[in-house]
């Protein structure tokens, strides 16, 4: 068996990105959508990390550092709205925030 | 040597017209002093021009004629314009009929025009069309010669327009205008294939190369020359584009004089003879035949009019088809340096002598209808030798000299003609015999009516003679018609025509006709005999015109004018119609219809797509992932 490189690495990325698209087209609740978005984020920082270390250059990791940081402060904001809407309308389905429809 | 001269007459009648436009419109009397001081200004450059001509009589004619290109105008690909000046004997001669002739009848409008509200417009009018002319006159390529055709031609539809409030001056002007275009469309195609054929658009520069190479004259220089023939029809009122002269009667009696008689009528005969070498055998004898037709019907139709200026007018055209026959006659270019006998010069003369008597005429008929306030009917008029005897004196010598009574200038021209015709048509030698018959017939007709016979209404009685601004231009010209014979002006052409000179002295001149050719002499005189008694046999007691009682169908048929305009009506209204049907058609079914498609469509796609607008976030999000991959695939696809 051959030593994991860097397209294993990708493959596992594009995998986790690709799980997180379908939770985002498929799942009803707001709440898993938002986890799947953060997964999708996820599956890039991974890209990064791998493609920073086999290419010996911090620079993909320091970005990593940059994005965690702004995601925090972006699940900070993300469920306030959730919830803020979750106080307005009484449900967290999608079906059911369809107004962006005249 | 005078190299700026030419520059000079055409320029200072268009100074005159921009500064009257610009500050004569509250001054009358400065805008006439203008108007008329430019002419004369020009009048005496051209004989200034005619004289350095005149010096060397029998240096050859080439010496004489300067073509300058002064500067290059238009150069695109092979086509090359320039815009220069021809002086030649055919553009001196015509530069002085046109500032002659013209200068007399600007002084003549100063009586006519006064207290006219548009004094001051008319004269600048009048500038505007003589430095349009004299451009036409003296250009030396056919564009040049094009854009002053149509100045011309946008004068003479202002001028016939002048009272514009009356209706029927108004349509005057649009038909006369409208008629042009047909020639002038004609005209523009010609010369883009005598381009095509000759690759030239120089008149000295084809000249070369005709003459060079006469295999150029070919089925292409045929319908070129042919068409070109088409803008000269127009302009000089040839069968079937002769509608619209009588009808430009409507503007004020010295605009008939000036521009449909004496000077932009004759622009096509002009022209035919500016370029006589583009015309081959097949067009020539178009030329000649539809000038007889036109002589014909013109003065058919003469007999039977009532309006002394229609009468006028139609015998403009009648001879304007005498010129364009003489035209048609001429040698034909290829025989230019062969040994035959050349009638080249008989147009031009014919013009000239014309623009005399014809001007003179018009100006006398002009001055009885001032007399008569505004009456142009020549049964109300009658015993007017009496009460205006200048006026009548000089009405009857541009008579005789239309007839062709020898020795006044119209015997010489037309005998002209009519031996070149005996020479090389003797069909059409009968057609100018019976036209000048005819021509004896109405002007004598008109004259014992209007001016000898016997009042017919009252309005003579309140007549009275003309002011001396009036008269003074009629002496001049009843004496140029009285010593035009004697001139010289047949053999001053000639020399455009690299005919040998012969100098004769002035009686020669005088008797040269009755022993070059006495048998044309003989017909033309009997012609004019038999005319004369046939008009005193019926019109000397008449009240009324005894030959609509006796010939009752056919003066009907001479009185509508033989239904050209009833024609040219149906025509039109048929014609336009049958496209004005088409076009809705087209409208209907083809626009509307793309345009209903282009509409449709649009609706139809926009409400499948609509479809996609469900508002749910998902599906925005799947649209946006396929989007996006998409987008991927066809970057990275390589």
């Amino acid at each position: 068996m051959s030593a994991i490189g860097l397209p294993q690495y990708l493959i596992v990325s594009a995998l986790l990105f690709c799980i997180g698209l379908l939770g985002v087209i498929v799942r009803r609740n707001v709440l898993v959508i938002y986890m799947s978005l953060e997964l999708m984020l996820n599956a890039g920082n991974l890209a990064l990390v791998a493609a920073s270390r086999f290419n010996n250059n911090v620079n993909g990791q320091i970005m990593v550092f940059f994005i965690i940081t702004v995601a925090a402060a972006e699940v900070a904001v993300g469920l306030a709205l959730i919830v803020a809407m979750y106080r307005r309308r009484q449900t967290t389905h999608v079906e059911d925030l369809t107004t962006l429809k005249l | 040597m005078h190299d700026y001269l030419p520059w000079f007459i055409l320029l200072m009648p268009l100074c005159a017209a921009v500064l009257i436009t610009l500050f004569g419109q509250k001054r009358a009397a400065d805008s006439a002093t203008l108007s008329v001081g430019a002419v004369l200004a020009a009048f005496i450059g051209a004989v200034i021009l005619w004289a350095d001509g005149m010096r060397n009589p029998g240096s050859p004619a080439q010496q004489f004629i300067t073509s300058q290109s002064n500067f290059i105008w238009l150069s695109v690909d092979k086509l090359y314009v320039e815009f220069g000046v021809v002086v030649d004997p055919l553009s001196t001669l015509m530069l002085l009929v046109v500032t002659g002739v013209g200068g007399l009848i600007h002084v003549y409008s100063i009586g006519y025009m006064k207290g006219d509200r548009g004094f001051a417009r008319f004269f600048a009018l009048l500038s505007l069309f003589t430095f349009s002319m004299v451009g036409l006159v003296l250009s030396n390529n056919f564009l040049q010669m094009f854009i002053f055709w149509e100045l011309v031609g946008v004068c003479s539809y202002l001028l016939i327009g002048f009272w514009y409030e009356r209706p029927a001056a108004a349509d005057a002007a649009k038909k006369a205008f409208l008629t042009n275009r047909v020639g002038d469309f004609g005209f523009l195609t010609g010369i883009i294939m005598i381009w095509a054929a000759a690759g030239s658009l120089s008149f000295s520069a084809l000249e070369t190369r005709f003459f060079v190479n006469p295999a150029m004259l070919g089925p292409l220089t045929t319908m070129g020359g042919l068409l070109i023939f088409c803008g000269a029809a127009g302009k000089s009122a040839q069968f079937p584009l002769h509608v619209w002269l009588p009808d430009a009667m409507e503007g004020p009696t010295p605009v008939s004089a000036l521009i449909h008689a004496a000077t932009m009528v004759a622009a096509g005969v002009y022209m035919l003879c500016r370029v006589f070498f583009v015309f081959n055998l097949p067009a020539q004898t178009v030329i000649m035949w539809i000038g007889g037709l036109t002589a014909l019907l013109a003065a058919l139709i003469a007999v039977q009019q009532n309006d002394i200026k229609r009468i006028l007018a139609y015998s403009t055209v009648s001879q304007l088809g005498y010129m364009v026959m003489a035209a048609g006659l001429s040698t034909p270019a290829k025989d230019m340096f062969s040994n035959a006998i050349h009638h080249q010069p008989a147009a031009m003369y014919h013009l000239a002598t014309h623009a005399c008597f014809k001007a003179l005429l018009f100006l006398g008929a002009g001055s009885a209808i001032h007399a008569l306030s505004g009456e142009q009917d020549i049964w109300k008029m009658g015993r007017l030798k009496e009460k205006m005897p200048v006026t009548a004196f000089t009405f009857l010598i541009g008579t005789l000299a239309l007839c062709g009574v020898p020795p006044l200038s119209g015997f010489y021209s037309k005998d002209a003609i009519l031996a070149a015709a005996y020479e090389r048509s003797p069909a059409l030698f009968g057609v100018g015999v019976v036209v000048a018959f005819l021509t004896t017939f109405y002007m004598f007709r008109l004259v014992i009516v209007a001016f000898w016979g016997k009042a017919k209404s009252d309005l003579p009685d309140h007549a009275h003679e003309s002011p001396k601004v009036m008269t003074t231009p009629l002496w001049v010209l009843a004496f140029a018609c009285l010593v035009g014979g004697g001139l010289g002006i047949y053999q001053y052409v000639s020399r455009q025509y690299f005919i040998p000179e012969e100098n004769l002295s002035v009686w020669a001149l005088l008797a040269q006709p009755f022993h070059d050719a006495p048998k044309t002499v003989l017909c033309g005189l009997v012609a004019v005999f038999f005319g004369f008694v046939a008009a005193w046999g019926l019109y000397a007691e008449a009240a009324s015109d005894p030959l609509a009682a006796k010939l009752p169908g056919l003066c009907r048929v001479l009185r509508r004018k033989f239904y050209f305009d009833e024609l040219y009506a149906w025509i039109i209204a048929v014609t336009q119609d049958a496209m004005a049907r088409l076009a809705d058609r087209f409208d209907r079914k083809i626009i509307a219809g793309c345009v209903r498609l282009v509409h449709g469509g649009t609706e139809l796609f926009g409400r499948e797509l609509r479809l996609a607008q469900t508002g749910n976030l998902q599906t925005s999000a799947l649209l946006f992932a396929a989007g996006a991959a998409a987008a991927l695939y066809f970057m990275f696809r390589h």
